[in-house]
């Protein structure tokens, strides 16, 4: 049972992760209906932004957390205000095609400028027991920040006129727009929120994983997979794709070996979507 | 959608560069020749999928890829190498079959996704399968022996051939019911399912028709290289680049996704030559533009500058 119990933790802490990691996905896939290829590269380029403070100048990622966040925003917004909004209401072939040139030239600049070295911050915290289990303390502090910001999206999207605005949009654009809602910047702030949370992911990744820009792809299957399981374009859905996931590929990677923990993701992925493509916690006639 | 006299005359013209460069030029010539034969017939096959029948599919990588291993498979339990070909083309063609009767019942990104999700699940299948498939390590095939112009002549006129079964395939599918069928889908899919079109048994054929000709290039693509290995074969790469070869010809056409598919693998030759550190950014700023400013393909322009020649020559009486 003890094997059970620590992999039970695992999963919700990897489930954490993988929650932030796709919240900011699946908004601007729910209000844009665009598929975001970009999000795994912006991930990364958070995580870089956090190793690099953190080695340079000693900056602790906590400090970071703001200031990649704020940066990540301004590259998100004007993305979307400059490329992306131009093509925003065409078929899902041209944005994703779109989206994934813009991330070739994402991807290219990266590897160019930070080579595709691992690199990972090493905070040292040690870890601690609660009966059979063994928890991390580094793990422990990224899986509770994830949870931290998480929660703050939520409560931004539920109390702020930005957060109802975007809701709005989301729900019926012409009908936001008769009242007085300008969409287009309601696309590029919620384009620069994805990238934000992106970003702050890729804090808190960098301080947990290995941070290279080899697996932008593997962080992008994640949120494909999180966000489909759990049904578009809300906080909490994410937050349920997210802990589902974990606990899956926990599981499976206890079962059938390292290797099977993606594939039982992918395929718990193809699954959802033929059986109940609104996801778990979605809602009919949103998707 | 009619593809003018000017698209088959660029569509022969390639089509006789492509098999005289052993006259004319040197071997890196001809295996260019080969690899745009290769990716033309992956983008011709995509077209029944997404440029017919407007379902944005992102599996060609996975049928490619599957093709590469059933036939590398095929090989080494010594199925002479042609008929390991047919194997692999018919397997995944079932496969594809199956496939799209499941995946074929999602919509829009929901299907974008699923297919994106099948070329990962494929290469993660196939790299955990190490019994079979030899894993990570991937699998050597037996080389030919002749020697390397020859080789490189033979793989030329394979893959020129497959592109040119595609076209065939195109041609006739364009003619016939199907070919109607699946544009009626394409233009509204609950209409066409109303006025008596059976969507899935359509959808299903077109998704087949994408996948036999990707998986009969994919095993002779692993004869000729004679070394596979599942990152290379199942490339989330290449299953954007054919999709984006056949829009940058035009999509929906005959002869647009083979001339997209020589655009791009020529640019991408000269970017590989010149640009290494910046091939793939260079790459991405094409697709960047292609989606602003010819969203219609290059066969468009050519129906654009007819169509204003047109307008021209009628005069003043029908000037609008």
């Amino acid at each position: 049972m003890a094997i059970y119990s620590q992999i039970l933790a695992n999963g919700l802490m990897l489930g954490a992760l993988y929650a932030c990691l796709a919240v900011g996905f699946s908004l601007v896939w729910g209000v844009l209906n665009v598929i975001n290829m970009l999000h795994g590269s912006f991930i990364i380029l958070g995580g870089y932004l956090t190793w690099f403070a953190w080695h340079g100048w000693g900056i602790h990622p906590v400090v970071m957390l703001p200031v990649v966040g704020a940066f990540m925003f301004a590259l998100g917004y004007a993305l979307q205000k400059t490329v992306i909004n131009r093509v925003v209401s065409a078929p899902v072939l041209t944005t994703l095609t779109l989206t994934f040139g813009l991330d070739m030239i994402l991807y290219n600049v990266m590897t160019y400028w930070f080579t595709a070295t691992p690199r990972r911050v090493q905070l040292d915290l040690g870890s601690v027991s609660l009966g059979p289990v063994t928890l991390p303390v580094d793990r422990l502090v990224g899986t509770g920040l994830a949870l931290v910001l998480t929660l703050m999206l939520y409560l931004v999207m539920r109390g702020s006129n930005i957060g109802r605005a975007i809701v709005a949009v989301r729900m019926d654009r012409s009908a936001a727009e008769l009242m007085g809602i300008r969409t287009e910047r309601i696309y590029a702030i919620t384009f620069g929120i994805g990238a934000l949370m992106a970003g702050v992911a890729g804090v808190v990744f960098a301080s947990v994983f290995p941070i290279t820009t080899n697996v932008t792809g593997t962080y992008l299957g994640k949120a494909f997979v999180v966000c489909v399981v759990g049904g578009l374009g809300s906080v909490p859905g994410a937050l349920v794709g997210g802990l589902v996931l974990g606990l899956v590929e926990s599981l499976a990677g206890h079962w059938f070996g390292p290797q099977q923990a993606i594939t039982a993701g992918f395929v718990l992925m193809l699954v959802i979507l033929l059986t109940r493509p609104t996801g778990l916690v979605g809602v009919r006639g949103y998707e | 959608m009619k593809s003018g006299p000017l698209a088959y005359a660029l569509l022969a013209a390639g089509l006789l560069v492509l098999a005289s460069t052993p006259l004319w030029a040197d071997n890196y010539v001809v295996r260019t020749a080969a690899i745009v034969a290769m990716y033309g017939a992956l983008a011709t096959s995509w077209n029944f999928i997404g440029g017919f029948t407007g379902y944005p599919s992102f599996s060609t990588a996975a049928f490619f890829g599957l093709g590469c291993y059933v036939g590398a498979i095929c090989q080494h339990a010594g199925v002479p190498m042609m008929l390991a070909w047919l194997v692999a083309t018919l397997m995944v063609g079932a496969f594809a079959c199956l496939l799209g009767a499941i995946i074929l019942r999602l919509r829009g990104h929901y299907f974008a996704i699923g297919s994106i999700a099948v070329v990962e699940v494929c290469r993660l299948v196939v790299s955990s399968w190490s019994s079979l498939t030899g894993g990570g390590d991937g699998l050597n095939l037996p080389l030919l022996t002749w020697a390397p112009e020859q080789v490189m002549r033979f793989f030329l006129f394979v893959m020129l051939g497959i592109l040119v079964l595609s076209l065939i395939a195109t041609a006739l599918v364009d003619r016939a019911r199907l070919g109607f069928g699946l544009r009626c889908i394409h233009q509204n899919e609950d209409a066409a399912a109303m006025v008596g079109i059976n969507t899935t048994l359509y959808k299903v054929a077109a998704y087949t028709l994408s996948a036999v000709f990707c998986a009969a290039a994919g095993a002779a693509y692993a004869s000729w290289t004679g070394y596979i290995d599942p990152t290379e074969s199942f490339q989330i790469l290449m299953t954007v680049k054919v999709p984006v070869m056949a829009m940058l010809g035009g999509a929906g056409t005959l002869a647009g996704p083979f001339l997209g598919a020589a655009a791009f693998v020529l640019l991408e030759e000269v970017f590989w030559a010149n640009f290494l550190d910046w091939n793939r950014a260079i790459l991405g700023v094409v697709i960047v533009l292609l989606v602003f400013f010819l969203p219609g393909g290059l066969l468009s322009l050519a129906r654009k500058a007819k169509a204003k020649a047109n307008s021209a020559n009628s005069g003043s009486g029908g000037a609008a």
